[in-house]
């Protein structure tokens, strides 16, 4: 699947970002992500409050040094990824 | 040179071994720990905390069953506390909806629900349920569908229930958890005793896997499906427990530091207790965790095989049941010396298979032995 642009992308029931030992992780039923650098920006924005739209913005300013068009597919392929493993809801 | 030791990812925590089910595949061991010597809410607490100063990031709590633990609520509280993720391994049996809200409030991420088939017969005959079980089962699925909590349903396949797999597959699309597990048993604990009653036939085996196989295509982006290949059939063994010592912790009800389900069964291994040193010690330096940890130990073929620091050697226990010695190669493995050993089990397995079929008849069954309850 590709996410739509307009849709809000929310951690789904059961996974929620935690901190061990200075490293940020995505708890999740029997798994955990280690998440650092664009993927934590991204899953830090999976609130059901930011729409894929702005995360994509927000991530073309942050890594503004690398080709916006990169930096929007690789979002909407990590959120995809993020969606089949049942870590994300889009709303 | 001996290489770091790693930080365990998950601590397996048995409550008790006291359960409303009677399951013939229960992985616990013959010989149950007995409630009065269980440990208390406080040591629980501590446990915890020595998990989370470790690095441990989550927690499955389990049993037999731990909602059979009063203090059940308390327990979550503390483990969240500790910073951990928690996960309560249940089958659901003596849970009411109010509770389920306490423990929700209390911390609980994620609910993990047995079923023993997708029919109404089968909690009775393979769990030794009380009848009306699945339909309380199936209540307390919608009663978890109602919190933003994580929901797995489990469901343990074998060679008795392997005709139900689709209709499991159609129960679990109609509660619609995040996540499915179809676990075909592994032969430790009381499975190893009704092992000739639960290993499928190699028909079985590959018509279930097709059936997961689309399962998991078709359901992808809705429902988790995970499935473990029964390793008698393997042609490699499974990385048991991710290595020896290397991701998990086991705490048994009193309070024994295992390095996983089984391990108890092997002969001369001495099990430390959390009430006498810290999760730390014994997880560094206690004889149970060290002794196959790494690759020290390993003999051939193991030692100089490329995939050593894949599957690690395989599983221990199963190379002590089935092989007679806990330090050789796990005996699924087809480059073991002790895979004749397997064979001649699956041969078994298949033999009278056909037989039943070419005959009509059924070959004489042994009596299920039922898991028993601790005094």
């Amino acid at each position: 699947m590709t996410p739509e642009l307009h849709a809000k992308p929310r951690l789904a029931p059961g996974c929620r970002l935690s901190e061990q030992n200075q490293q940020r992780v995505l708890l999740m039923p029997e798994r955990a992500l280690r998440l650092n650098g664009p993927s934590l920006s991204i899953v830090e924005r999976c609130d059901g409050a930011h729409t894929v739209q702005e995360i994509v913005a927000d991530l073309q300013r942050l890594y503004s040094k690398a080709e916006p068009q990169k930096v929007e597919k690789d979002i909407l392929g990590y959120l995809a990824l993020l969606h089949d493993e049942r870590a994300l809801d889009f709303e | 040179m001996q290489a770091a030791i790693p930080t365990p990812l998950a601590l397996v925590a048995e409550l008790t071994h006291r359960c409303p089910l009677h399951c013939v595949y229960c992985s616990n061991p013959l010989e149950m720990a007995r409630r009065d010597g269980e440990l208390s809410t406080e040591d629980w607490k501590r446990v915890f905390r020595q998990a989370g100063a470790m690095g441990v990031l989550q927690t499955d709590l389990t049993g037999g069953e731990p909602l059979a633990r009063a203090d059940l609520a308390e327990i979550i509280r503390g483990a969240r506390a500790a910073g951990l993720y928690v996960s309560l391994i249940t089958s659901g049996m003596p849970l009411e909806e109010q509770r389920l809200e306490e423990l929700v409030a209390a911390g609980l991420d994620h609910l993990q629900l047995s079923f023993q088939g997708a029919r109404e017969d089968s909690s009775v005959k393979f769990g030794g349920a009380r009848p009306g079980a699945y339909e309380h089962k199936l209540r307390v699925a919608s009663w978890v569908k109602k919190h933003r909590i994580g929901f797995t349903l489990n469901f343990v396949i074998h060679r008795e229930n392997l005709d139900q797999l689709e209709a499991m597959i159609a129960m679990t699309e109609q509660i619609g958890p995040g996540r499915v597990e179809f676990a075909h048993v592994q032969y430790y604990g009381w499975a190893f005793s009704n092992r000739d009653r639960l290993l499928p036939s190699r028909e079985q085996l590959d018509r279930s896997l097709e059936i997961l196989k689309n399962a998991e295509e078709r359901l992808r982006g809705q429902i988790r499906v995970e499935y473990v290949v029964p390793d008698y059939y393997a042609k490699y063994p499974k990385p048991c427990m991710g290595g020896w010592g290397r991701k998990v912790i086991l705490v048994t009800p009193v309070g024994h530091a295992l390095p996983c389900h089984a391990a108890r069964v092997i002969p001369g291994l001495r099990f430390e207790n959390v009430q006498r040193r810290s999760l730390h010690e014994i997880w560094e330096e206690s004889e149970a965790f060290c002794k196959y940890r790494g690759e020290e130990w390993m003999v051939e073929p193991c030692k100089s095989c490329d995939r050593h620091t894949v599957d690690f050697g395989g599983c221990r226990c199963q190379a002590y049941l089935v092989a007679g010695n806990a330090q050789v190669a796990d005996p699924v493995c087809s480059l073991s010396p002790g895979r004749h050993l397997v064979d001649s089990i699956v041969a078994e397995a298949n033999g009278a298979d056909s037989n039943r079929h070419e005959r009509g008849v059924s070959r004489v069954q042994s009596e299920w032995a039922y898991r028993t309850n601790p005094a």
